[in-house]
């Protein structure tokens, strides 16, 4: 159906272990996962499962323990610590379950934070596209306002806003709307959906709820560090 | 936000910022140990001129003296008895004092070269008779070594024919003004009256009761030296070259040429044991300073670690990430040193108002200058910034993935 290089994501026999030695288990178990351009999946699992580990290690904050995992056609396993980072910062988004916005700074600034830590100077630039984003998701008259003093729903807006500044190939969220009432829950989802449909950016979300997962294209579950099913929505 | 400040600029000063009461607490800090530095050198370094200055206020930089005769009986014949024993009594003069002159005031080191004649008589006048150094000098030459005008306390610097200036010391032991006259008596029963024209104070008791200032014609005469000098006073650009500079001369002229730091030894070794006591001191006032920063920052790493994650996540290198904790190290050391430098400046001016001596007038004047300022920012900023690479490190080295999950 697809071209090779619509593989935005690949992973071939993905291991993680945490510990060595005799204290060594193992988390995740030979994990094969492909996603396309424009794929909007979500990731389901018991607690425990290792969902946050796949994410981790996707995203390029840990390394594998053994398998094969290629980003946009680059073999992370070629980069060290350096092209590690440059390749996350160029090509993937981030959204925590915690929204994570660094306090310090404001609405605008947190959304710039990825150009700005890839181009190393603030430019008109980067401000004109966090501000753009920030009409996006709705907070427009919020821009200058410093994080911390924005709710938790407006803080994970301001979260995706920047996720997708960099025009990234692929955002992972952890649980984006575990922190959040049904209602925030629900705009944040919305989001992160209108922005796939408009701009083809694969998404893979963590979810526990049930209702949203429903509402992806694609559900991949694991249990124990292993897939287990890989399947559309409806009935199972 | 500031558009050409670089990334790890902005972030810095807004951890800081935000982290307001640390980054207080951490500069006051630095500010009082980069005060305590400050006002330690400012007043070392003043004290120690003021005693330089007062040390050499009646003193050359170097003397220049002719060379060590040895007595060599080689053979005891009457003739060479004689000369060996007119040798012991005659005062040992400089040759072609003129000609060496003017080639050392070419030299670039050296500010001033005053010929001398001196040597010892008596001072009568009426019953009082006390033994005193005659001091033959050219004025003007001699005042560039020594400012003997400036010291003057009544009359004027004239030593024409027949005048002499004295010091107040002897002035009150003979009873002498300023228009009085004295009588200056030498071995083999040469003399001479002359007139007091001025008073000196030196600063120096000895110097006050023993010199005598009269021309070099006057002293030449009344010692026996005839057209000779039996010293030459050199006065230099930089005091402290003093002693290498004599080597040289000594080397080039064959002149035995004692510099300042030579004949006060005692003097410059208690200058340098105290400034070596006060380096210490001033090591380990930094090295706490040090320890202080650096314990604020590696607070402040394990507090910021979720946002070190955070950046690590959005892109930011292990690299930037050092550079932002060690530019924290950097600005708190700058703003400390700026701190300091104000509070120093204040003790001395406080100090300026305390110490002072017995007639009201300061003790002498310090100040604190621009170059210390600017040393001390210079120095505690390095400071700041190494003691910052330990914490950096950690910041750099942080797992994003348990700073963020953390
Ligand atoms: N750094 C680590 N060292 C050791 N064990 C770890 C580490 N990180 C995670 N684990 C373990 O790996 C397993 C999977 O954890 P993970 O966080 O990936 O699960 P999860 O599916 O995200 O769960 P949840 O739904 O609760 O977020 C857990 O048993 C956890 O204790
Ligand atoms: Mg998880």
């Amino acid at each position: 159906m697809a071209e090779p290089d619509d593989r935005v994501l690949h992973l071939a026999g993905i291991r993680k272990s945490y510990g060595s030695g005799e204290v060594e288990s193992e988390i995740l178990h030979g994990i094969d996962l492909t996603l396309r351009r424009g794929e909007f999946a979500a990731l389901i699992g018991p607690s425990g499962s290792g969902k946050s580990t796949l994410l981790n290690l996707i995203g390029l904050l840990d390394r594998p323990t053994a398998g094969q995992l290629h980003i946009d056609g680059e073999d992370s396993g070629r980069l060290d610590d350096t092209g590690l980072t440059r390749l996350r910062g160029q090509r993937i988004g981030f959204v925590f379950q915690h929204h994570h916005l660094i306090p310090a700074f404001t609405a605008e600034e947190n959304v710039a934070m990825p150009l700005l830590v890839a181009r190393g100077r603030p430019d008109a630039e980067m401000f004109a596209r966090a501000g753009r984003l920030l009409d996006q998701v709705g907070l427009a008259d919020r821009k200058r306002h410093l994080a911390n003093r924005l709710s938790g729903g407006q803080q994970q807006r301001v979260a995706i806003a920047r996720a997708l500044v960099t025009d990234p190939s692929l955002v992972l969220a952890d649980e984006p709307t575990g922190n959040l009432d049904t209602h925030s829950a629900d705009d944040v989802f919305a989001l992160l959906r209108e922005f796939n449909r408009r701009q083809h950016t694969t998404f893979l979300i963590v979810t526990h709820d049930p209702r949203l997962a429903a509402r992806c294209d694609r559900i991949v579950e694991l249990v124990d560090g292993r897939i287990v099913a890989d399947r559309p929505p409806g009935p199972a | 936000m500031k558009t050409w400040l670089p990334f790890e600029w902005i972030a810095a000063v807004r951890f800081l910022r935000e982290g307001r009461m640390q980054s207080l607490l951490i500069i006051v800090g630095v500010g009082v140990g980069v005060a305590v530095i400050v006002f330690m050198s400012a007043l070392l370094s003043g004290l120690q001129a003021n005693l330089i200055k007062r040390t050499l206020s009646s003193q050359a930089h170097i003397t220049l003296l002719p060379p060590e005769e040895i007595a060599r009986p080689q053979q005891a014949t009457d003739a060479t008895a004689l000369r060996l024993q007119k040798q012991a009594q005659r005062l040992r003069a400089i040759d072609q004092w003129q000609t060496l002159r003017d080639r050392l005031e070419t030299w670039p080191e050296i500010a001033a070269v005053s010929p001398v004649a001196s040597g010892p008589a008596f001072a009568v006048r009426g019953e009082a008779n006390k033994a005193i150094t005659v001091v033959g000098i050219e004025p003007e030459r001699y005042n560039r070594v020594i400012s003997l005008a400036e010291r003057l306390t009544a009359g004027q610097l004239r030593v024409g024919a027949g005048e002499a200036v004295i010091g107040i010391e002897l002035a009150r032991d003979l009873g002498a003004e300023v228009g009085d006259k004295l009588r200056l008596s030498a071995a083999d029963g040469r003399s001479d009256t002359l007139t007091v024209t001025g008073l000196f104070d030196l600063g120096n008791k000895g110097v006050n009761a023993r010199n005598v200032y009269v021309g070099l014609r006057t002293a030449q005469s009344l010692l026996d030296l005839v057209g000779g000098v039996s010293s030459i006073d050199l006065a230099l650009h930089d005091l402290d070259l003093a002693e290498q500079l004599a080597r040289r001369i000594a080397g080039e002229i064959g002149l035995t040429a004692d510099s300042w730091i030579k004949t006060n030894a005692q003097f410059v070794t208690a200058l340098t044991s105290q400034r070596v006591s006060s380096n210490v001191i001033r090591f380990f006032i930094a090295l706490s300073v040090a320890f202080g920063i650096a314990s604020v920052l590696v607070v402040s790493v394990i507090q910021r670690g979720k946002e070190i994650g955070i950046l690590r996540a959005m892109g930011a290198t292990q690299a930037q990430m050092r550079r932002i904790f060690l530019l924290q190290g950097g600005i708190v050391g700058f703003f400390g040193s700026l701190l300091g430098s104000a509070l120093a400046w204040s003790f001395l001016m406080l100090w300026q108002l305390l110490a002072r001596n017995p007639d009201g007038t300061p003790m002498f004047v310090i100040g604190v200058e621009p170059g210390l300022v600017a040393l001390a920012a210079g120095g505690a900023s390095l400071v700041g910034i190494l003691s910052a690479l330990l914490p950096a490190r950690r910041a750099a080295q942080l797992d994003p993935v348990v700073a963020i999950r953390g």
